[in-house]
């Protein structure tokens, strides 16, 4: 068999993959902090209770109103961004002339508050979410064998990531935005409706988030606490990957994930610190992150 | 001078003494039986004892009438965040403000064995329930704690012996990377050797994680029959659930879940964890008396106790009553006292506190029901076997705790 570094090539090939579906993760939800980020410059530490908010309505909505997995897929982003959108509208906006540092401690402390409600009533233990049915199983890809509903995440997380980027990048919608957040009155004087704009885009960030967390309430069991558990690394590929870069959020987000897997084989006791070690490297070596444009 | 200022001592403690006797109140220290309860509150561990296990203890409380001898038993808690420092700082913090006469709770080993190190300093008392390393009773004793509901020694010999005679003679550790982990590893790794098994590899994860894939994965190349998991709380549950995503069943491995909660089973489900084996220091279903307090325990908080909320009754009614009988709440009396009487109620079987501060009590070996076996949502397990309590825990004859001669 062949070796790479003490460790069979299939196990080496199987835990490759195995990271970048860690890393789709990651990319999906340091793109929506990068949105959010790079046009609003709000530094959205509530991102990890959206995410657990979109796992819970995936689960409460099965429970309470049978709404099945696809719909949820739709449902829970639309509903979960919404409420990003009251907030955005109810409290974010009245601090948004301050500086960064309000908007952090506030969507942190609602994020406290989201995560405590939730632990008052459910517990920490978590609920299953149930695979589905389409999804369930898995096949032998020659090194491992590979539940059909993690190749799923991994292809609708790039599909997503790549429409966003497109989205924002590529299009006349994505060129408003990027303008309204650079001089809000010019275009203000054009006609368009900044205010809107910008609660919209706050929604859609927020919807990513939510969308990651349908996408994991079947792995990980839906817990009040599965966002906070992730958002500091999550926001370790944000600055990896530069504040605001949106490429740079989705290739840092998808590295990330593939040095993850390969020191839970060499060295799995650093494999929660990896990626901080490797933000202070690049914090030392280039202070705006790999993708991000130097102030 | 020494034997002025002895005989001068003592006669102050006897006159004080005498003084004392005659109010009722002034033979608890400031007058009040403070118990403060450390634990988890909000993180991992949060369901196993948590808000639960508070409650459980406020019961013992209220079953000794809220008072002892006119003196009010008050109770405060904190969250520990399963940091050992945050634990540490908090018990110094009670006994240097609070007067604190008793620390209960202790959960996370971590904290534990930090805590109780601040509990000998100050000569307190402390009574872990919630952890689970074997050490906290061996090199890390102490003679001011007690260690309650059950250790990694019992779970090892329980479950791990009961899988190596049914066949399960290779392993794989999955191991949380922190004293309690280790602890088991070891524990695991010594009865599976023991019995005639080998430890084939192993993999130490950070606490806690959320994603075992890696590590399930690599538990599978290592073709071991029997992949023991040497963690708790959400790390175990998250283990189990991504093994059956990868399909570890079904390709002819079997799980060990060595420290499995009711909380845990309940989480997971049936469908998931059927057929799983465990071993546990208590059942709520086991028996008559264990059910009646089950009942009311679930009447106040809505689910049914774990053995570390039952546990969490059982010491603190225990604490009270021999507070009561010596009508003091000096730690050392208390601990001398404690380790007199035999142990037994709805929650401790054939149970005495040794000299090393380990509470050995009968252990029993479960199975966790099928889902058709079920009656209804809290009948999880089948209560197998009975491991004696002699049995069960370390002996003292190999004990490093320097309270224990050998």
């Amino acid at each position: 068999m062949t070796m790479i570094f003490g460790v069979p090539l299939a196990v080496f090939m199987g835990q490759l993959l195995l990271g970048l579906i860690n890393g789709a993760f990651y990319a999906l939800l340091s793109l929506g902090l990068a949105v959010i980020f790079g046009l609003l410059k709000i530094v959205n530490f509530a991102h990890g209770a959206m995410y657990m908010l979109g796992a819970f309505a995936t689960l409460l909505g099965m429970r309470y109103l049978g709404i099945n997995y696809w719909a949820a897929l739709l449902l829970a982003p639309l509903v979960v961004g919404l409420f990003g959108m009251l907030l955005e509208r109810t409290m974010l906006r009245r601090i948004a002339h301050l500086d960064h540092l309000y908007g952090l401690l506030l969507t942190f402390g609602l994020a406290l508050i989201f995560e405590g409600t939730l632990v008052n009533f459910f517990g920490v233990s978590g609920a299953r979410y149930p695979t589905p049915e389409a999804l369930q199983g898995g096949f032998q890809t020659g090194f491992m064998f590979l539940p059909t509903y993690r190749a799923w995440v991994l292809v609708a997380a790039i599909v997503v990531c790549f429409f966003t980027w497109y989205m924002i990048e590529r299009t006349r919608l994505g060129a408003y935005l990027r303008a309204g957040t650079e001089n809000p009155a010019l275009m203000q004087a054009f006609g368009v409706n900044v205010p809107l704009l910008i609660t919209l885009t706050y929604g859609f960030g927020v919807a990513l988030a939510a969308f990651a967390g349908v996408l994991a309430a079947p792995l990980y069991p839906v817990s009040p606490t599965m966002g906070s558990n992730l958002l500091i690394v999550v926001f370790a590929v944000v600055v990896i990957g530069g504040m605001g870069s949106i490429l740079g959020a989705v290739l840092t987000g998808l590295g990330m994930g593939l040095i993850e897997g390969l020191t839970k084989v060499y060295y799995p006791e650093a494999a929660n610190t990896v990626i901080f070690l490797v933000m202070i490297l690049v914090l030392l070596t280039r202070p705006a992150g790999l993708f991000g444009k130097e102030a | 001078m020494t034997f002025i200022k002895k005989t001068l001592t003592s006669s102050i403690a006897l006159a004080a003494a005498t003084l004392m006797a005659t109010g009722a109140q002034a033979e608890m220290s400031d007058g009040e039986i403070r118990i403060g309860y450390l634990a988890d509150m909000s993180g991992t561990y949060r369901d196993l004892a948590g808000p639960g296990g508070l409650e459980a203890l406020r019961m013992a409380v209220e079953d000794v009438g809220g008072s002892i001898n006119g003196a009010p038993i008050e109770v405060f808690s904190a969250d520990d965040r399963n940091s050992a420092d945050v634990g540490a700082n908090t018990v110094r913090e009670w006994f240097d403000t609070r007067n604190v006469d008793l620390v209960a709770g202790l959960v996370a080993s971590s904290v534990t064995i930090a805590a109780t190190r601040v509990i000998e300093e100050n000569n307190g008392l402390g009574i872990v329930s919630g952890s689970a390393a074997s050490s906290i009773t061996n090199e890390h004793c102490t003679p001011n704690h007690i260690h309650w509901v059950y250790d990694t020694y019992p779970l090892a010999n329980g479950t791990a012996k009961a899988i190596v005679d049914q066949g399960g003679d290779t392993w794989f550790m999955l191991t949380a990377d922190y004293a309690f982990g280790h602890a088991l590893e070891g524990d695991v790794t010594r009865v599976v050797e023991e019995n005639g098994g080998e430890v084939v590899g192993g993999v130490r994860h950070p606490f806690p994680t959320d994603d075992f894939s890696s590590y399930i994965l690599q538990a599978q190349g290592s073709g071991a029959k029997i992949i023991g998991l040497a963690n708790a709380g959400a790390d175990t549950v998250n283990a189990i659930n991504t093994a059956s995503q990868f399909g570890v069943v079904q390709s002819g491995q079997q799980l060990a879940g060595l420290l499995v909660f009711l909380n845990d089973v309940y989480a997971m489900g049936l469908e998931t964890t059927q057929g799983l084996l465990l071993t546990t220091g208590w059942y709520w279903n086991m028996d008559e008396e264990a059910r009646e307090w089950a009942e009311r325990y679930y009447e106040r908080v809505g689910r049914m106790p774990t053995m570390v909320q039952a546990g969490i009754y059982s010491s603190t009614k225990h604490y009270l009553d021999t507070v009561a009988e010596l009508g003091t709440d000096d730690p050392v009396a208390v601990r001398a006292a404690l380790g007199e009487k035999p142990i037994n109620d709805f929650f401790s079987r054939n149970g005495r506190v040794r000299e090393d501060g380990r509470m050995v009590h009968d252990m029993f070996l479960a199975e966790v029901k099928s889902p058709e076996a079920s009656e209804h949502e809290w009948d999880l397990y089948e209560i197998l076997a009975t491991i004696p309590a002699e049995e069960a825990y370390r002996p003292l004859s190999e004990s490093q705790c320097q309270l224990v001669q050998n």
